[in-house]
């Protein structure tokens, strides 16, 4: 990847950063902490990666994205938004009576949104329909779906794994957001699903493990080996950091599922605004 | 009797899903390790390359179904009614029924006459777990005629729609030229003044055996036919009400959330009328032949007379 794309899409991430950190503040609620450890991994696709058209979001041989951390909605909206799927200023009716940014991806109210989610385990497999799909109907796109790491704890994560390794769904990329917590703690020391590489791989799954899915170069890669892989789903598990973006965020399990106070918010914005400056000075 | 023709409803199931598999190129069907039982079989045999085993994952299935509706298919999922209300409930009501996808659960094996596999099979709180989930059509035939009526009608639905069908060869009743199956609409089989039965699925032939054994003992009974449980049909309910004052419900379901909690809550709003619920009275189901079982748990015709003579008494 070139360097101008390379800052174009650190620029991006960053205003993804602030649309997600803004719509959690706004709503007194969320999921701030994997939002921010997913955001790259959602910029890279949604502006490198799929074939999408936010004037047409139902063209039918679009590509398709399931948050199956549907939790991380601030995230995808913010992305979604900074996409042109609807105005950025909408980010501050996120979780609000009357507003259609419910608090969970809601496909049928929001344009962009490909499919309903927030109870996990349950998106992965609406990724499998979806590429199955594609697959009885000989189209040419391709499904794409995040799971957060500590999701893998759910019982129909494998069921699916074992139905797009069984039916070679090869049209299907799995990203696993691995910030290695969860919202009682550590991953490691919850209920571990490690090791999740070899988990994937004994599913029959093509698995790419990127040691820092926050890196944009690293993901490319990724993503390229995902596509030139045939006969096999690809599951690439990315490393990632909770928080990423904001200081006293980062690699906190206790910032999973609260918003910042006024202080903090403006702490928050002040170093993603600090960020932005730098990349568009650069 | 003895020359009565019987079809189970899943067997017409599997029967109108092969059928459509010429005529709808965008239909997939999938299953759950069951197609022998669901008679998905007959769809897999007729157009192999969209039929899915799922494998034992029942979850994963209704998601996959989402999916595929999500993107243009027509799906049936298939399984018993234990695991497709029961087991997957959370992802019928949050992947297929919030997003309101045009996805049909074929729900075979449903009620107490599965038979000897016994309680743990035996879905008698489908129903009543399905109606909870806004904009879920429920569906639950009579007979042959109108269960594979049921299943062209479904893919026209929009939105989620759960067809229920049985295991148990039940005689064929609508097999008559002038028969049309709506979605919604209640059948008035029997008119009658003394009391209506309210029937759905296979007790609607036990309802008709009852009514004509009422008439020998000077009884006038009204029977209909509900084959949508959701939307009910509420015109014809409180016309019942109205016209014969009193009504007996009856269900292969727990009395708890099936067509007698739907008839009760039409009619304590509309037009409060005694009902005489004839169901699965709270309990757990049993191992036995079907029709031994159906017995036991009062899901007959003779229980049937029994209450609506009973009935006659409540009313005002």
């Amino acid at each position: 990847m070139n360097d101008a794309t390379k800052r174009e899409l650190k620029t991006i991430a960053c205003k993804i950063r602030m649309g997600a950190v803004t719509g959690v503040f706004n709503a007194k609620s969320g999921h701030p902490g994997g939002s921010l450890s997913v955001t790259d991994v959602l910029t890279y696709l949604y502006f490198k990666e799929m074939n999408i058209d936010p004037k047409d979001p139902q063209k039918s041989d679009r590509d398709r994205f399931v948050l199956s951390k549907g939790h991380t909605a601030p995230a995808l909206y913010s992305t979604l938004a900074n996409r042109g799927y609807f105005p950025v200023d909408e980010l501050t009716t996120l979780r609000k009576t009357g507003a259609r940014l419910q608090g969970h991806p809601d496909m049928k109210g929001i344009p962009g949104v490909d499919m309903t989610t927030g109870s996990l385990g349950q998106g992965v497999s609406t990724a499998c329909g979806m590429a199955l799909a594609g697959k009885l109907s000989d189209a040419s796109y391709r499904v794409y779906t995040a799971l957060g790491d500590g999701e893998l704890e759910e019982g129909q994560v494998w069921e699916a794994a074992m139905f797009a390794g069984h039916y070679k769904l090869d049209n299907l990329c799995a990203v696993v957001d691995y910030n290695g917590l969860q919202i009682d703690g550590k991953l490691c020391e919850v209920c571990s699903p490690e090791p999740i590489a070899d988990k994937f791989r004994a599913f029959n799954w093509h698995v790419v493990e990127v040691e820092n899915g926050n890196d944009f170069d690293q993901l490319e890669a990724a993503f390229n080996e995902a596509k030139a892989t045939k006969g096999k789903p690809t599951c690439i598990v990315a490393k990632t950091t909770k928080g990423k973006g904001v200081s006293f965020m980062e690699n906190k399990a206790s910032w999973h599922g609260s918003a910042p106070n006024a202080e903090q918010y403006e702490i928050a914005m002040n170093e993603l605004k600090a960020q932005l400056s730098e990349l568009e000075g650069e | 009797m003895a020359d009565v023709k019987k079809v189970a409803t899943r067997d017409s199931y599997g029967s109108a899903l092969a059928k459509l598999s010429a005529t709808r190129p965008d239909l997939v069907v999938l299953d759950a390790d069951l197609a022998q039982a669901t008679k998905t079989i007959k769809f897999k045999e007729a157009c192999p390359e969209r039929f899915i085993d799922c494998g034992i994952a029942e979850s994963n299935m209704m998601g996959v179904a989402a999916g595929l509706a999500a993107a243009g298919k027509k799906v049936f999922a298939s399984t018993f009614a234990m695991f497709a209300a029961g087991r997957a409930f959370e992802q019928v009501r949050n992947s297929i029924g919030y997003p309101h996808l045009p996805v049909n659960i074929g729900a075979t094996h449903a009620g107490i006459s599965v038979g000897e596999d016994g309680a743990t099979h035996q879905c008698c709180e489908d129903i009543a777990l399905m109606r909870t989930i806004p904009g879920m059509t429920i569906i639950n035939p009579s007979d042959d005629v109108e269960a594979q009526a049921a299943v062209e009608a479904a893919l026209d639905i929009d939105g989620p729609c759960y067809l229920r069908f049985g295991r148990l060869a039940v005689p064929v009743i609508n097999d008559r030229p002038d028969y049309k199956f709506e979605v919604g609409k209640g059948v008035l089989l029997r008119d009658g003044k003394d009391v209506t039965i309210v029937a759905t699925g296979l007790m609607v032939n036990e309802a008709l055996i009852a009514a004509e054994d009422l008439a020998k003992e000077g009884v006038d009974a009204r029977v209909i036919n509900i084959h949508t449980i959701k939307p009910l049909d509420k015109d014809i309910i409180l016309k019942a009400a109205k016209e014969t004052g009193v009504l007996v419900t009856a269900e292969e379901h727990s009395v708890i959330g099936g067509l007698g909690s739907a008839v009760c809550d039409v009619l304590c709003e509309c037009c409060p009328t005694p009902v005489v619920k004839v169901g699965v009275q709270d309990t757990f189901g049993k191992s036995g032949p079907a029709v031994e079982v159906l017995k036991l748990y009062g899901l007959c015709a003779e229980n049937i007379a029994k209450q609506a003579k009973a009935a006659l008494a409540l009313k005002k």
